[in-house]
Parts: C-alpha cells; sequence; structure tokens
C-alpha cells in the first residue's frame, strides 16, 4: 500500500524550523548557560551547576530575598489590575451603545489607548502624574491630597495601577462587548419572561456566555501586566527605592546594571517556568470548558 | 469521475465520528446521506471534501489515491446550510468569482454565469447584492456559484434547512433537473426522508457514524436491509412489535394470538421484529384474510387537511397510523388497528430482513 | 388563563408610514379564545413574527389593543403579562441543573421553596424530564432542551398563554413526531391559550385547532385545518396548504363548464358570467385529480414522484400543468395517461378570492 505522507513536506517548513531556533531556542539555551555558570569579568566563565537556583529560591539568602520580594511586588500588581480591570472592562462593554454612531464613536474611544506604545504610554504618564506640572498630580495636591510618586509608594503604585487601567481596559472591554453582542435577543426575552431581574440576567446568561473570552482576556492582562517593564522604568524607574521593582525591572537590574550573568539567567529561566506555568492552567481550565459544552 | 471511498473512519479526540465508511459515487449522480443529527453527514462530507484527514481509510478518484489531499487542490464545491455569498459583490460576481479564480476569459465568464444564472432561476436578478434577495434567493445564488465551477463533486449540507417549507419544496423540485445539467458528483446531506425520496438518485443511509445501506433511493426505502435501515428511512417513524412464531401461530406482545399469514406464512420458528410503516398501518379491517389486530388505545389525533396521523398506544407499544382524510377519533379512546401481513418488513434477530412486500421494487 | 382580543390592531416599523404598503401588519381584529390551540401560519415576512412580539409585549403596536381577558395590555411589558414563550432555538441557562431552570420563574417571583419543589417535579413528570432533573441543561440534546424551555413556561401557575415561536426547527424529524405529539396532549391537558407560529404547514395543521393564515401583512383565512385545505378562500391558501399545494390553472368559466388550457372541465356548480378583466382561475388539489385506469381526461404524464406512502405525478392537461396523485397499479402508456377530478373539489376563483357557485 503507498503511503500517502510525502516527506518532503519537511524541507518546507525548514526555514520556520531555523528562524524558531536562532531567535527562541539558541538565546534561551544560552541563558540556560549562564545560569549554570559564574563569571568575574574578561569573559572568564566558572561552573557553578545550581547553585544559582538554590540561591535564588532560599528566601534567607540576598538574591533569594530580593527575587522573592520583586516576585510578590509584580504578583501583587498582576492581582490588582485583574481585579479593578476585569470587572470594569465588563461594566464598560454592558454600558456601551448597541448600534449606530454612538457605537462607532465608543469603539475609536475605547480603543484609542491600546494604540499608543507602551514608552509613550509612560512618558504621557509620567508628565501627567507629576505634582508640580502633571494635571493628575497637580491637581490632587490643589484638593489638598498629597500625591508625589517619586517618594511615596502608595503614589508610585497608584500612578501605575491607573495608568495601567487607562491603557489596557479598553481591551477587556472590547472582548466582552464582542461576546455580548453574540448572545441572541431569545435569551433576553426569556429572561424577561421568566420574571429574571437584572442582576440574575448577569449572573445567569451574560457571564456563563462571557466566561470563554473573559478567560483569553484574563490570561492576556495576566501575562501582559507581570511581564510589564517599560512603563513602570519610564514612569518610576522601580522607585521610590524598591517599591516599583517588579520582576522584570529587577531582571534588567541585575543583568545589565551588576552584570551578574549567572543570577540573572538563573532569575529569568525562572521567571518563564512562572508565566508558562499559569499559561497551561489557563489552558487547561479553557480546553476542558470547550469540551464539556462541546458535541451537546 | 467515480469516487471511491475504503473503509473511511474519523476518531476526533478519541471520539468516534466515523466508523468504516465504504461507497462508490459515480460521476453524473445524486447521493443522499440521510440521517439524523450527529449520524456523521458532516464529518463524511468534510472527508470528501478533503477538509479533515480520515483516521484510516482511502479516498480513490478514478482509482488514484487522494486521501492526504488537501481541499485546495481538489475540485469540489460546497454548499451550507447557511446562506454563503460575498455580501459586498452583486449576484453576477458572486456566481462569476469561482471563474474568475481559474482566471477564465471574459466571454467564457460571462456565458457560464448567465447559463447558471438561467438554471437558477435568477437572470433577473444579477445586478443585486445577496442581501437584497430572499433567502430562497441566496441560497440559488450560492448553488449557482456551486455549479458554476465545474467541480468533479459538489457537496451540499442540508441546504435547504434554513428556507421555508414552501422555499424548501419549490427549490428541491428543481434541484434534479439542476444536477441533471452538470454532470458532478452531487452529495447532498438530509435529515429527512421525504426529501431523500424526492430527491431520488442513490441514498445512504448514516447512523452514529456507520453505513447503514447504501443503494437506488426507492429501492432502498420499500426494501430496507435491516431494522435498522428501515427505521433511519421513516418519516412517521417506523412502527415496531416483537413477535414470535410458533407453528401457525404467532405471538403478539401483550399476549394475544394471530393466525400466521402472508409473509410471516414461510418462516421458521422463532423470534422476529415486524415493521410497519404508518401508512400500512391501518383503522379499518383490510378485505384480504389474515390481518392482524391489535387492540389500542388513541393518544393523540392530528390532521393535516387530506390525512390524519393517529398516534396509538397497545402495551408498550407507541404506534402512528398514517390515513388518508379526516379521521378525529377522541384521545382515550379504545381501537383497533389492522397490520396486513402481506404488507410489512419482518426482521431476523440479528436486525436482517427476513421478508418484505413482492411489489417492494415499484 | 385568558381570553386575548386584538382589536384593530396595525404596526409599521415606520412612524410615519406613507402608504399601506409599508404596513409590517395590517389592521385587523382577532378574537383568541380561552384554551384554543392556534396556529399563524404564513412564508417569513408575513407579519406573524411580529404579531406575535406584540402579543407578548416585545412590541407595540402602532395602533389597535390587545386585550388579555378584556383587560389593555397594550403597553404592558413583556414581564407583566402573564405569558410564556418558546423560541426557535432553545433558551436554556447553561450553567444550572434542569431542576434549577424549571425552577427559576418561580424563584424570581419568590414562591415558596416547598412550593417550586412539588410544582417543578410536577412539570418535570409531565415532560419526561423526570430523569434528567440534576443534569446540567447544557448537556442535554436540542429536544430536551426545548422542553425545558416550554417547562419554564409551564411551571407558573398564572401563565395565561404559551407563545410558540417555531420550536421545531432544530429538532430531528423523528424527535419532532414525538415532541409534537407530546404538546397536543399537554395543551389537552393543561387548558391553556396557545399560539403557534411556523412556516411549516404540517406543524401548524397537526398542532392547532384553529389555523390563521398570513400573506403580506393581512389575515387571508382562519378555519379549521379541514377548511383549510378543502375550502381555500384565497389561492394563496390553497398554494401554501398542501404538499405539493393546489394546482391553480387560468381558466375561461361559464356555467358549469370550465376550459382549462383548452380542455373543456366540468364543474359541480354553476357560476355566473363574471365582469371583464378579472382574473379568473380554477383550483384543485392533486389529492383530488388523480390518474385513472379508464374514463378519464387523457394526460401527458412530465414525471412522477415516489414519496414512499404516495406517488405525484407532474401532468400536461392541454396547455396546463399540473399535479395530480398516481395511484400504484394505474397504466401509464409512454407518456399517455388518463385523468379523472373530482368536480366537487374543483374552486374557482376571481382574482384570487374564492367563488361560491349555484347548485
Amino acid at each position: 500500500m503507498d503511503k500517502p505522507i510525502n516527506n518532503a513536506a519537511w524541507f518546507l517548513i525548514l526555514p520556520a524550523f531555523l528562524i524558531v531556533l536562532f531567535n527562541a531556542v539558541i538565546p534561551l539555551m544560552t541563558v540556560v548557560n549562564y545560569s549554570v555558570q559564574d563569571t568575574f569579568g574578561n569573559n572568564q566563565f566558572f561552573w557553578n551547576g545550581l547553585g544559582w537556583y538554590q540561591e535564588l529560591l532560599d528566601p534567607s539568602s540576598e538574591l533569594g530575598g530580593r527575587f522573592f520580594a520583586s516576585l510578590g511586588r509584580s504578583a501583587m500588581f498582576s492581582a490588582i489590575i485583574l481585579a479593578i480591570e476585569v470587572p470594569l472592562g465588563i461594566m464598560v462593554a454592558m454600558c456601551m451603545p448597541r448600534r449606530g454612531i454612538a457605537l462607532a464613536l465608543s469603539l475609536v474611544f475605547i480603543a484609542m489607548p491600546l494604540l499608543i506604545p507602551w514608552n509613550v504610554v509612560g512618558t504621557m504618564w509620567q508628565l501627567y502624574a507629576r505634582s508640580d506640572i502633571g494635571l493628575f498630580g497637580w491637581t490632587l495636591n490643589a484638593i489638598g491630597i498629597p500625591f508625589n510618586y517619586t517618594n511615596d509608594t502608595l503614589a508610585a503604585w497608584t500612578v501605575l495601577v491607573v495608568m495601567d487601567m487607562w491603557h489596557w481596559t479598553g481591551l477587556i472591554a472590547l472582548l466582552c462587548f464582542a461576546g455580548l453582542k453574540s448572545i441572541p435577543d431569545a435569551y433576553y426575552q426569556a429572561a424577561r419572561i421568566d420574571g429574571a431581574s437584572r442582576w440574575a440576567v448577569f449572573a445567569r446568561i451574560e457571564l456563563p456566555k462571557l466566561s470563554h473570552v473573559l478567560l483569553i482576556g484574563v490570561l492576556l492582562r495576566f501575562m501582559d501586566s507581570f511581564m510589564i517593564y517599560t512603563e513602570p522604568f519610564v514612569v518610576t524607574g522601580g522607585g521610590p527605592g524598591n517599591a516599583t521593582t517588579f520582576l522584570s525591572i529587577d531582571l534588567v537590574k541585575i543583568a545589565l546594571g551588576q552584570f551578574d550573568l549567572g543570577k540573572a539567567g538563573a532569575m529569568s529561566i525562572v521567571y518563564t517556568l512562572i508565566v508558562l506555568a499559569v499559561c497551561w492552567v489557563f489552558y487547561t481550565v479553557m480546553v476542558t470548558g470547550q469540551n464539556k459544552g462541546g458535541r451537546g | 469521475m467515480s469516487l471511491h471511498l475504503d473503509r473511511i473512519s474519523l476518531t476526533v479526540g478519541g471520539v468516534p465520528h466515523l466508523d468504516s465508511i465504504s461507497l462508490t459515487l459515480e460521476r453524473g449522480t445524486i447521493n443522499v446521506l440521510l440521517g439524523p443529527t450527529l449520524a456523521g453527514k458532516t464529518s463524511l462530507m468534510r472527508v470528501m471534501a478533503g477538509l479533515d484527514r480520515p483516521t484510516s481509510g482511502r479516498l480513490l478518484a478514478d482509482g488514484a489515491d487522494i486521501t492526504g489531499r488537501k481541499v485546495e487542490a481538489r475540485n469540489v464545491a460546497m454548499v451550507y446550510q447557511q446562506f454563503i455569498n460575498y455580501p459586498a459583490l452583486t449576484v453576477y460576481e458572486n456566481i462569476a468569482s469561482p471563474l474568475r479564480v481559474q482566471r477564465r476569459p471574459a466571454a467564457e465568464i460571462d456565458r457560464k454565469v448567465r447559463a447558471a444564472a438561467e438554471l437558477l432561476r435568477l437572470e433577473n436578478h444579477l445586478g443585486r447584492t445577496p442581501l437584497q434577495l430572499s433567502g430562497g434567493q441566496q441560497q440559488r445564488c450560492a448553488i449557482a456559484r456551486a455549479v458554476v465551477k465545474g467541480s468533479d463533486l459538489v457537496l451540499l449540507d442540508e441546504p435547504l434547512a434554513n428556507l421555508d417549507y414552501k422555499l424548501r419544496e419549490e427549490l428541491r423540485e428543481e434541484l434534479p433537473r439542476i444536477f441533471a445539467a452538470s454532470g458532478a458528483i452531487f452529495v447532498y446531506a438530509t435529515t429527512e426522508p421525504t426529501e431523500a425520496l424526492l430527491l431520488g438518485g442513490n441514498t445512504a443511509t448514516l447512523s452514529e457514524g456507520r453505513l447503514v445501506q447504501f443503494g437506488p433511493t426507492a429501492a432502498l426505502y420499500h426494501r430496507p436491509a435491516s431494522l435498522r435501515a428501515a427505521e433511519t428511512f421513516s418519516d412517521p417513524p417506523l412502527n415496531v412489535m416483537a413477535v414470535e412464531k410458533r407453528g401457525e401461530a404467532i405471538l403478539l406482545p401483550g399476549g394475544a394470538t394471530a393466525r400466521a399469514a402472508g409473509l410471516l406464512a414461510g418462516l421458521a420458528d422463532g423470534g422476529y421484529r415486524v415493521g410497519v410503516r404508518a401508512h400500512e398501518l391501518l383503522l379499518a379491517r383490510p378485505s384480504r384474510a389474515g390481518a392482524i389486530a391489535i387492540r389500542g388505545t388513541v393518544d393523540v389525533t392530528e390532521m393535516t387537511g387530506s390525512e390524519s396521523f393517529v398516534h396509538v398506544h397497545a402495551g408498550p407499544l407507541r404506534w402512528v397510523a398514517l390515513t388518508p382524510g379526516m379521521h378525529e377519533v377522541a384521545p382515550g379512546a379504545p381501537i383497533d388497528v389492522f397490520v396486513d401481513p402481506d404488507r410489512i418488513f419482518v426482521f431476523a434477530p440479528d436486525g436482517g430482513l427476513a421478508a418484505g412486500p413482492a411489489d417492494s421494487g415499484a | 388563563m385568558a381570553r386575548i382580543d386584538l382589536v384593530d390592531l396595525a404596526h409599521s416599523y415606520l412612524s410615519q408610514p406613507p402608504d399601506a404598503t409599508h404596513y409590517a401588519l395590517k389592521p385587523m381584529t382577532m378574537h383568541w379564545r380561552q384554551g384554543g390551540a392556534y396556529a399563524l401560519l404564513g412564508p417569513s415576512g408575513c407579519g406573524k413574527t411580529t404579531l406575535l412580539n406584540i402579543i407578548s409585549g416585545l412590541v407595540v403596536p402602532s395602533q389597535g389593543q390587545v386585550l388579555f381577558d378584556g383587560r389593555d395590555v397594550t403597553r404592558l411589558p413583556t414581564e407583566a403579562r402573564n405569558i410564556a414563550q418558546v423560541f426557535q432555538f432553545p433558551v436554556i441557562y447553561d450553567t444550572m441543573s434542569v431542576r434549577q431552570n424549571l425552577a427559576f420563574p418561580l424563584q424570581n417571583r419568590g414562591v415558596p421553596a416547598a412550593e417550586i419543589e412539588a410544582r417543578v417535579k410536577e412539570i418535570a413528570e409531565l415532560l419526561d424530564l423526570g430523569n434528567a432533573l440534576d443534569r446540567r441543561a447544557r448537556g442535554l440534546t436540542a429536544d430536551a432542551k426545548q422542553k425545558i424551555s416550554l417547562g419554564r413556561g409551564l411551571v407558573r401557575a398564572d401563565v395565561a398563554a404559551i407563545l410558540f415561536d417555531e420550536p421545531l426547527t432544530v429538532i430531528d424529524p423523528a424527535l419532532k413526531w414525538e415532541l409534537r405529539s407530546k404538546l397536543k396532549a399537554l395543551h389537552r391537558r393543561l387548558d391553556l391559550t396557545m399560539i403557534y407560529v411556523t412556516h411549516d404547514q404540517t406543524e401548524a395543521l397537526t398542532f392547532a385547532d384553529t389555523v390563521v393564515v398570513m400573506h403580506d401583512g393581512a389575515i387571508v383565512q382562519t378555519g379549521r385545518p379541514n377548511e383549510l385545505f378543502d375550502r381555500p378562500e384565497h389561492t394563496f391558501v390553497g398554494h401554501f396548504i398542501g404538499s405539493p399545494g393546489m394546482n391553480v390553472l387560468p381558466a375561461r368559466v361559464e356555467g358549469r363548464t370550465a376550459e382549462v388550457g383548452g380542455v373543456a372541465v366540468e364543474l359541480a356548480r354553476a357560476y355566473p358570467a363574471q365582469p371583464a378583466g378579472r382574473r379568473i382561475e380554477i383550483g384543485i388539489r392533486p389529492e383530488y385529480a388523480r390518474l385513472t385506469a379508464s374514463g378519464g381526461l387523457p394526460v401527458r404524464v412530465e414525471r412522477i414522484d415516489d414519496v414512499g406512502r404516495i406517488r405525484f405525478a407532474r401532468v400536461r392537461l392541454g396547455a396546463a400543468s399540473l399535479s395530480v396523485v398516481a395511484p400504484r397499479g394505474v397504466p401509464v402508456e409512454g407518456d399517455r395517461a388518463l385523468l379523472a377530478l373530482d368536480a366537487h373539489q374543483i374552486h374557482v376563483y376571481a382574482d384570487s378570492r374564492r367563488l361560491e357557485g349555484a347548485a
């Protein structure tokens, strides 16, 4: 029996394979390589085995303490972002007009921040939140709320969180809007006939039908906020002190600031594994959710 | 082209969708895939189109193996339940689109588009866009596009399901003529036995991913090879009862006995299942001797104006009798229904047909 | 429990309709008896869904009144009308069990838990959902989901009418039989007013005791299924009901004779001469025109369709083309056969309206 698989086809994916090799696998392996060695400059490297990993994961060591502190800040930042942006995005989506020119205008308005590059967003908010010339910071001070993000931890976090909300809530809102639009009218009519309250309509119809897009939205926002670098780098530079030094910023400090390539390598690997693990959990939840609903 | 499916199986995520289906479809024929939802009709079409690759088995076109060939590399056209047209293009451009892709000369495109439009009675709507058409016309446009492409294989997946009853009737009546003009292999999926009968050609009845029977449509209806085949190709549902033959007597469900007459007379002793189509279940005793009478109770009577459907239950049996004219029988009333032992299907314990009406080929 | 009256009702989706053609629903007055089973039958775009939405309260009519038991509900919202509705596609609450789905309308209305429990159980038994009560609704088949949609209407003790909007669209043919007879049995048992909207004549005729045929925003005939079948008042009704529909053929009628396609056909009744300019047609159902072994009009057979229980032939009678019944065993020689028409079942139409002849 002739075999229908044409093995020549494998050559066709060779270019793609090479690209992936050069821009993903080789750099990653370089990082792995660094993470098991120590260097004292002059391009001299010494084998360190899992030493950096042991130190990194030991909270009592200097490196470990620093790592867990920035990991905690990153996790905290992501948690706050998700806790605010997801409900807010849903609310925005539900308040959006359903048709006509008002819909077109609000779509443009909501999508606008998404189009602005990260460093521009950072610069905008760096200026906007300044207590001397920024409208946001100045106004707060003027109405009697002391606000200076360069020396106050709470203020610095507030700026970063508000900035991220401004930048990305629109994404959740757009995803939810698309999800809401796809719910057939019959569901709303049936709910009215069943005498359901507005809350019941939300909890029993809208939220279940949105669960899919929400899962994708949460995943995107988690990854993005957990790996955020540019904006805090531009706005606060990780300060005041280490108050907004997230994992990504700390990583760059160690790697480029102190040139501790081994430590930075080990940290990168652990960082990557955390992101991968979370993505895997999301993926599993999504796929099992789909299978339960499928073929019904 | 002739298309041969050789033991095609498809398993998706551990769930079998198709189970070893073998079929041969000849050019210029209409082939109806008949079966309920999830019987495997759409899966089979996707495999034929090359959208899905079968888990095992081969697909041969004129003897050449095309199993792994992608849909782009095959010359197939598809029509779906939804009316799929290019909304921004006129009907003319919609029909012309497959020819433009093939880079045919302008004169040939024009000639073919007009011929297809005439065949599908769209000649007066060529300048409109699909959204300005009725549902029936939109589907005509989609069918015209499929026909004009000159494909070897045209797949239609419940193309009339989203149309009104009357539009469905109208288009269904025209389809055999449209198909005959083309010469491709047509495969037509439907859940409705009546639709299969009206389209004619060949029918493959499917059930739970398996091919039940394949053959000329009328022959399949009048002489099903098995109980499953008869049940799949029956609307109203086939009336079935288990009987036992002992010498000259037939034991009926519920303990009554009847004389073994007609098709039942020639059988060996043992258990059988008898299938009676709704229009062969009689409300009046037939003149022919040996009719089996069954005493039941009326559940509901439905009337369509020309015919009545009387739903009867007798013990565990839930039967439907289709009778011409208006017969309003009060629910709960006792009723005798009659089975003419010459107008039944008798199935052996393994489900195969043991005896059926002689003139069934008509 | 309700009697529903539609008084001088009309609706246009435009606020200032320029003329009658812009009305989705032309002025009509109708009375729906308490406990009746009604069907609204017509092709898409005939206004049947608009009418249903007016009754359910989703659309406020441009003019006229909707009365439930004499109370004006024209402007009341859906939730204040005590109606239930089953949609084309099953509407279920995905995350809830069958039991919770059925209990939902009662919970929303603050019914005590014990009463809900009893009522849900009763309705579930009625719909053969008793064994599925604790299953998640979303995993069920389309017919079970449709039963849940219906059940959510039935659990309410106060429900006045149940509206069905093409409820069997997504149901397989074999299950349609079961659901249809279930519906009919429920109607008999529960004494509820039911209104069933569909384009499918079989569903309309088998379900309803009164069928309302709509065409172009107007009601063309209301009657029992056999009346619509045997005495269509309008050629549209003749064409729309029956499969194949009634043969409507241009004719010249004089007294007891009609000339169709150049052939003279005997009529059972006499018709007075009609004013010039009126379009005269005769209508005969395929079921009353049969090929016969002897004593009929000679026809040419173009095609025979075997629909299993019966065969229909497409024949030419002179210049006219019609569908007739071709009984098995009737000889067709080449393409020639004989056609017998039941003179009592031939109707005469002037400008699409049926004429009453004299005996």
